[in-house]
Order: C-alpha cells, then sequence, then structure tokens
C-alpha cells in the first residue's frame, strides 16, 4: 500500500532505526520530550577533530520522530559540529521527504533539537 | 451483543456539526470520538448563545436600565439551572474560566490559609494534571506534603490505601477525579468523601469528566468542593463551576480581586461581596452561563440517566470490537466492569500519533498522546495512547467505524 506520509522507507526506519541505542563512553548528551505526547528522546554523541564521530539516539516515538532521527543519524555523522548549530527546520523537513502537518511538525523537529541542544546548548525548537 | 439499540437516544440531528464532512467539503462522514477533551454543541445551545449576545446583551450587575436589568435576569437565572443540574444551591455555585481555574481557586483560597508544615494532600495517581500541579506548586510553597493514592492493574484505586493515608491524621484534603479521563475508572467519590470527613479532611471532586455522562448530585456526595467545566457538557468554552461548602467559602479569602466582586472599597481598603460573587472577580462569563444553562436544560431534557445507560451500553460495544482488533491493548477497568464512556488503548507497533493520524484520515477523531496525565502513564508503562470517548451523539456506527478504521491503518504499517 503506497501512503504520502507513512512511505515505505519511513516505515523501514522506524522499524529498523538506524544509530538508535546507547554510545559509550559520549563527549555530548541531549534529552528531550515532545510536549504533545510526552515522547523522549535522547543522544549520544562522540566527538573527533571538531565533528561528529558517531551518535546515538535512544528513546521512544511515533514513526515520523523515529524515521527523522534514524534518516538524520546517518548525515549528522562526520559532520562539523560548527554547521550542527546552524542546521534548521527545512534540512530536516527536505530530509525526510515526506508532507509534515503543523500538528506532526514537531514531531520530526525533534532529533535536530536533541542533537542542536547537546552540541551547541541552545534549546529552542529549530525554525 | 449488548443492547445498544435498546439505549439509543437519537439526538444527533440536534448538532450541527454533523453536517459537515471530518475534513475538506466532500470528505468522510465526522466520526467525532473526542468528547473527553471538549463536546460538540448542540443547536439549542448555539441559538441560546447567540440570542443572549443579540437580544439580552449588556455587562451585569449596578444596571439599572431595562436591557441591563434583562441581562441581570439571564444570568442568575442561568446560575439556578447550572446550580440545580448538579444538586447545588446558586449562592455557592461560582462560575470560573474552566474546571483549572476552579481548583486553583480552591488550592490558592483555601490551601493558602489552611495548610503549612505538617500536613498532607491527598491525590491518586491518575489525576488529570489540573488536579495535580495546583497541589504539587501549593504543598511546595506552604512546606506541606503531597501524596497520592496508587492506581491498580484494573484503574482503581483502593479504599484501604485511603484509610491507611487517613489513618496518619495529617491528611487535610483529598483531591480526586469522579472520573478518570484516561482510565474511565469511576471513583467511589460519596464513600471517599465520607471516609475523609470522618478523618478530617476536606474533599474536592474533579468532576469534568463525570458531569457530561451521569446524575452527578453534589450534595448526595457530600463533597466539600466539587469542580466542573461548561464545555464538555455540550456547553460552550470559557466557563467552569466550582460548588463549595458555604461555611468554607464563606470563611474563604478571594482568589482573584477587582471589579464586582467587593462590598466597598477605600484606598486603603476592600471589603468582599457576598457569595458567589466574592469569587468571580471582574465581568463574569455572562453568555457562556446562558449557553451552559441552555446546555443542562439540553441533557436534562434526554435525561443523565438514560445518558448513562446509553454511554454505558455503547463502551461495552466499543471495548468489544477494539479486542477484536488484534494488537490492542485497552488500559482501565476490564469489560464488564462499571467505567466511563471512553476507552485508551495502544496498539502493538503503531504509536498513538500515527494511530490518531491514520484514523484522521478515516474521518474518525481520537486523541492520542499523555493526556495530561504523565505520572499515570508511566505508572501503566507507556508513553501515550490513543483514546476514544463518547458523547450523547455517538451511535454504533461511530464505534464500527472506529474498529474499521483501525484495522485499515495496522495494513498501512504492514501489521
Amino acid at each position: 500500500m503506497s501512503d504520502d506520509l507513512y512511505r515505505d522507507y519511513i516505515l523501514e526506519h522506524y522499524k529498523r532505526p538506524k544509530n538508535f541505542g546507547e554510545l559509550d563512553p559520549h563527549d555530548l548528551e541531549g534529552v528531550e520530550h515532545n510536549p504533545l505526547c510526552g515522547d523522549e528522546l535522547g543522544v549520544h554523541i562522540r566527538v573527533a577533530d571538531g565533528r561528529i564521530e558517531d551518535l546515538r539516539f535512544h528513546g521512544h516515538g511515533c514513526a515520523i520522530s523515529q524515521a527523522a532521527a534514524s534518516i538524520a543519524s546517518e548525515e549528522l555523522k562526520g559532520m562539523p559540529l560548527s554547521e550542527v548549530g546552524k542546521l534548521d527546520a527545512d534540512w530536516m523537513i527536505d530530509l525526510l521527504g515526506i508532507p509534515v502537518s503543523a500538528t506532526r511538525r514537531k514531531c520530526a523537529l525533534l532529533n535536530l533539537k536533541v542533537v542542536r541542544g547537546a552540541v551547541t546548548g541552545e534549546n529552542d525548537w529549530p525554525s | 451483543m449488548p443492547p445498544v439499540a435498546e439505549h439509543a437516544l437519537a439526538v444527533r440531528a440536534d448538532f450541527p456539526i454533523f453536517e459537515r464532512g471530518a475534513g475538506e467539503p466532500g470528505s468522510k462522514p465526522l466520526i467525532y470520538l473526542d468528547s473527553g477533551a471538549t463536546s460538540q454543541k448542540p443547536r439549542q445551545v448555539i441559538e441560546a448563545l447567540t440570542r443572549h449576545l443579540a437580544e439580552h446583551n449588556a455587562n451585569v450587575h449596578r444596571g439599572v436600565y431595562p436591557l441591563a436589568q434583562e441581562a441581570d435576569e439571564a444570568f442568575e437565572a442561568a446560575r439556578g439551572a447550572i446550580a440545580s443540574f448538579t444538586g447545588a444551591e446558586p449562592r455557592t455555585t461560582i462560575f470560573t474560566k474552566n474546571a483549572t481555574e476552579a481548583i486553583n481557586l480552591v488550592a490558592r483560597s483555601w490551601g493558602g490559609a489552611n495548610l503549612g508544615p505538617g500536613d498532607a494532600v491527598l491525590i491518586t495517581q491518575m489525576e488529570h494534571h489540573a488536579n495535580l500541579v495546583p497541589w504539587q506548586q501549593l504543598c511546595r510553597e506552604r512546606g506541606a506534603e503531597l501524596r497520592w493514592l496508587e492506581v491498580d492493574e484494573h484503574g482503581e484505586i483502593s479504599l484501604a490505601q485511603l484509610d491507611a493515608e487517613l489513618e496518619r491524621g495529617d491528611v487535610k484534603l483529598l483531591a480526586v477525579a469522579h472520573v478518570s479521563n484516561v482510565l474511565g475508572t469511576i471513583n467511589p467519590v460519596a464513600e471517599m468523601a465520607a471516609r475523609a470527613r470522618a478523618a478530617g479532611a476536606l474533599t474536592l471532586i474533579d468532576g469534568a469528566q463525570a458531569v457530561p455522562q451521569m446524575p452527578v448530585d453534589v450534595e448526595r456526595i457530600g463533597a466539600d468542593f466539587y469542580v466542573w467545566t461548561g464545555h464538555k457538557a455540550v456547553g460552550p468554552t470559557g466557563i467552569g463551576v466550582l460548588h463549595g461548602r458555604r461555611s468554607l467559602l464563606e470563611e474563604m479569602e478571594p482568589f482573584l480581586t477587582g471589579g464586582d466582586m467587593i462590598a466597598s472599597v477605600s484606598m486603603q481598603e476592600t471589603t468582599w461581596n457576598e457569595l458567589p460573587f466574592k469569587f468571580e472577580a471582574g465581568t463574569p462569563p455572562i453568555a457562556e452561563a446562558v449557553g451552559l444553562a441552555a446546555a443542562v436544560r439540553y441533557l436534562d431534557g434526554i435525561g443523565m440517566d438514560r445518558v448513562r445507560e446509553h454511554e454505558r451500553a455503547l463502551t461495552e460495544l466499543m471495548l468489544a470490537r477494539l479486542a477484536e482488533v488484534p494488537g490492542v491493548r485497552v488500559v482501565g477497568p476490564p469489560a464488564g466492569r462499571e467505567r466511563g464512556a471512553l476507552a485508551s488503548f495502544t496498539v502493538e507497533g503503531m504509536h498513538p500519533h500515527d494511530i490518531a493520524e491514520l484514523l484522521g484520515r478515516e474521518g474518525v477523531c481520537v486523541r492520542a498522546g499523555h493526556h495530561c496525565a504523565q505520572p499515570l502513564m508511566r505508572c501503566l508503562g507507556v508513553a501515550a495512547t490513543a483514546r476514544a470517548s463518547l458523547g450523547v451523539y455517538n451511535e454504533e456506527s461511530d464505534v464500527e467505524a472506529l474498529a474499521q478504521a483501525l484495522v485499515k491503518g495496522r495494513e498501512v504499517f504492514g501489521l
């Protein structure tokens, strides 16, 4: 069955998310909640040469938030920390590649909020 | 099969919202299963509101011209109707913005003066944040202790634990939901209030979910404070109700201060107006009160016993239908036990948000999330649930649509 939102690759990432688990030791970490549902998403980041060498997400969430974290994790690996702070909502939504409604926007952006928070200490929702 | 048809109310035609579809024009029919969040409004309420605004609108109190007197009469007649609907006196029936504000009023005005170190407030693990956070804040500020009754595997609390807590002798107030907005549990509030009273503790009952679906008589329950809200009881938003014991309300200081709640004011000092006005600072929700009065007249016209029977039968059917969908787990009292008109559930392999999104496409409106009860969610071992809650306008076909949409949603997820 083809679905605009729940595309095969989204469900695939949801069911088998990449880079999920713990990463110890790690250099940076963060945890955030989606106020809509109370879902929690945390991240462990290992840094080398000013870049994200490796990272793992942990927590639970809906298909959109889990798939977004999984997809983003692949892009974030190797990214200079200085660039992470510049990532915005469009980056994540484009990467996700599905039409995200206003009510589900925070689901899609939760992982970026966590990662940006861990790297820059900035806790705003990506805009 | 439960005798749903026998208890059918057949009032859907009174609710204009069902003339529209679930989304864009031409979309699927609206299957509204979110009455626990807010109810839809019958034409009788909408017309009463607009008629008041179009024909009788003026501010209340102290206006001497005829129109102002009409507004006064409409407002106080509304208070009378609303009070009598729940077996209360108009004088001790106070209008607030919502149930949350009513609880805050008691926490601030009563708690602020009567609670201190060594005292405890007792709540339950199933409270809505509205009946948790105000007590948490109050206890923190006053150096009192906040304790709670636990919820068992049937989503119920234990009267033995209540007795044990009361026996400690420090409980000044018991605050408990009449009907849980997540579990649907109906708490034995009259019994709880009696036991609290015997132990020298006051009781506040959060009736936000109860008043819309069952007969409620606050005198018979015997609580010291009973709060509820208009918009869940087919009335408008912007109006909540606090029923309080008169002797307590007389003693309490005002919650909000300003106009309308005063007897006389000098630059140095103010004396308070009589009840209920002492607790209604500023212009009150006048049109909302008129609308809510129309709402309780509407519910009275059906009869709250019939509403309860209808929703009991429909809830049984909903639980049976949900049990047939693979992977569905309903929380709260199991089928066959007394419970309110809702079902909170999870579907294995699907997050509640995704369930709600997929049901929404089929026109089925349910709520997903923590339902403002995060401590309860943690106790149930879930982050969130989907919740289908019923109103007077729901019919058997709505429950069938829910079950069918769930099956379809599982297919999207490859389940």
